[in-house]
């Protein structure tokens, strides 16, 4: 693939001065290629862990402890009112000097990197959405579907997972999609942890060859071209588990 | 009873409805946990001599809200520019021609779609910082002016949008009506469709402010001396001790949260007159 563009690249440059170094100059292209995969992979972790803590969420607003309930609505308005990039630097400086030192024989590094305290982060503050999105979702499924369910023997687990959670999952879909998106964006906030995805390493590399334009113009793309990407996968699912006769 | 079996209700999953139940006591449990960090710090700093984490912050803190002052006047002149040019974009977007409705809708698409941080860095980088005005002579942009920018252009896609979301909810008949009473297309926008629009883009152009100004500390990623800035600047100043950041960054969250919390309730009150008068 390199061995391919680099002589194209090479030769634009050359011409036009257009420097995509990031596609003829092996070391900018390991670079490149290497923060898009971290950005990928914080993308995807992140959306795990806030879906998984928005079902544990909502399943924890609907639990008969109001003292449960409450933790669940104060974090849902801590998270949602306070700015991510400062949520970051919290969790990373202030939350990072209290974990543990590994010794990696001769220097020290912390138990948790700044990537993973990226995905806890990020993974905490989508999850503050998604356990409201879900809740309404729970909400939305009414009540005599659930009696029906009840009258038909299925335990409350049962009726959990076989009624409520798939049927609560269609319906928020939609405000999901909006809220994952807005997640996979929300990302690149990372960079202020120096967590090196594509926002950082593009940024070393423009401060290298003094290319801001070109890498500007890489950047949008990547970022188009994932969003294009997650919204037409959701849109997919969406259509796919469409109930019919709901909707429209 | 049967009736109501399959029934869902769809004013209840709205993109705009996801601010629940909200109460006060919310807001207690955050400040619980920033007294209570106080609390730890001042017993993790060893006495007397060096002033605790605690007794630093009061030292800094006019330093600290001195920068919180710039986030909110970053955030209203950005609310303002957005607004004026959102509603402008989101015209153009409805335009019947092709030729001004597509080149406003991929602009739109462009900003609601790039993360906040790589339109601020194109902005802070791309946009000079001092620029020859004809009639003014060399006028300087100074960086938080340029941030203000930057801040301003993804609100305008979204401003756009619930622009063009409102025109689109309003029933056709309308526009029917209005051109069998000899309406030109420009005064039925302004006499019928856009007085109405109007109460419904309140409540999503609030939601939209309390965003903006959440996304505002990022600009001290790019040594604008905001809140952020300055506490990190007033840390090193400080003294750099580790037991400072708890407190610190604990304190700029409630900052904000002291702030948006208003706006959020505010926000969801107005939500629910609008569905009942509806």
């Amino acid at each position: 693939m390199f061995q391919l563009i680099a002589p194209f690249f090479q030769d634009l440059y050359e011409r036009t001065g257009l420097n995509f170094i990031v596609f003829y100059a092996p070391y900018e292209y390991d670079r490149f290629l290497s923060g898009i995969a971290i950005s990928l992979q914080l993308i995807f972790w992140s959306i795990v862990a806030s879906l998984l803590i928005g079902v544990f969420g909502a399943w924890a607003q609907s639990a008969r402890s109001p003292v449960l309930r409450g933790l669940v609505g104060a974090y849902i308005q801590a998270f949602r009112n306070t700015p991510p990039m400062i949520q970051l630097l919290f969790f990373y400086f202030a939350l990072g000097a209290f974990t543990p030192q590994v010794d990696m024989g001769g220097y020290y590094q912390p138990l948790i990197s700044s990537f993973a305290w990226a995905i806890i982060s990020l993974g905490i503050f989508g999850g503050a959405f998604n356990v409201e999105i879900f809740r309404s979702g729970l909400e939305a499924v009414p009540d005599s579907t659930r009696e029906a369910a009840e009258s038909l023997c299925m335990s409350k687990w049962q009726i959990y997972t076989y009624v409520t959670l798939p049927l609560a999952f269609r319906i928020s879909l939609p405000a999901l999609t909006n809220n994952l998106i807005s997640l996979a964006k929300t990302t690149s906030l990372a960079y202020v942890i120096s967590v090196p995805e594509v926002t950082y390493s593009l940024n070393q590399v423009w401060s290298d060859n003094i290319n801001v334009p070109e890498m500007m113009l890489l950047l949008f793309l990547f970022y188009i071209l994932v969003v294009s990407l997650l919204a037409a996968g959701l849109h997919f699912l969406e259509r796919r588990l469409a109930l019919p006769g709901y909707g429209q | 009873m049967n009736d109501g079996a399959f029934r869902i209700d769809r004013h209840r999953f709205a993109v705009e409805h996801f601010s629940s139940r909200l109460h006060w006591r919310h807001g207690l449990w955050l400040a619980l946990a920033f007294f209570g960090s106080f609390v730890l710090a001042h017993a993790q700093s060893d006495t007397q001599r060096i002033p605790s984490a605690i007794g630093t912050l009061f030292i800094w803190l006019p330093f600290i809200l001195k920068g919180f002052g710039l986030n909110l006047l970053m955030s209203f002149i950005a609310m303002a520019c957005a607004t004026v040019l959102g509603v402008g974009l989101g015209l153009l977007q409805i335009s019947h021609s092709r030729w001004v409705s597509l080149p406003a809708w991929f602009i739109t698409h462009l900003f609601r779609n790039s993360p906040w941080l790589v339109i601020l860095f194109m902005v802070m980088f791309l946009v000079p910082f001092e620029m020859q005005v004809p009639g003014l002579g060399i006028v300087r942009l100074p960086d938080w002016v340029k941030a203000t920018f930057a801040f301003s252009l993804p609100v305008m896609a979204n401003i756009s949008e619930i622009l063009r979301g409102a025109v689109n909810s309003i029933p056709k008949g309308q526009w029917e009506s209005a051109e069998s009473l000899a309406f030109t297309r420009a005064q039925t926008l302004r006499w019928i469709i856009l007085p109405q629009c109007i109460r419904r883009a309140i409540p999503p152009w609030m939601n939209w402010y309390a965003l903006l100004a959440l996304a505002t500390p990022m600009a001290s990623v790019l040594g604008v001396r905001e809140a952020v800035g300055n506490a990190q600047a007033a840390m090193e100043a400080a003294g750099a001790r580790p037991e400072f950041l708890l407190p610190f960054y604990l304190f700029l969250l409630c900052l904000f949260f002291a702030y948006i919390y208003p706006i959020a309730l505010w926000t969801r009150k107005l939500e629910r007159k609008y569905v009942v008068a509806n």
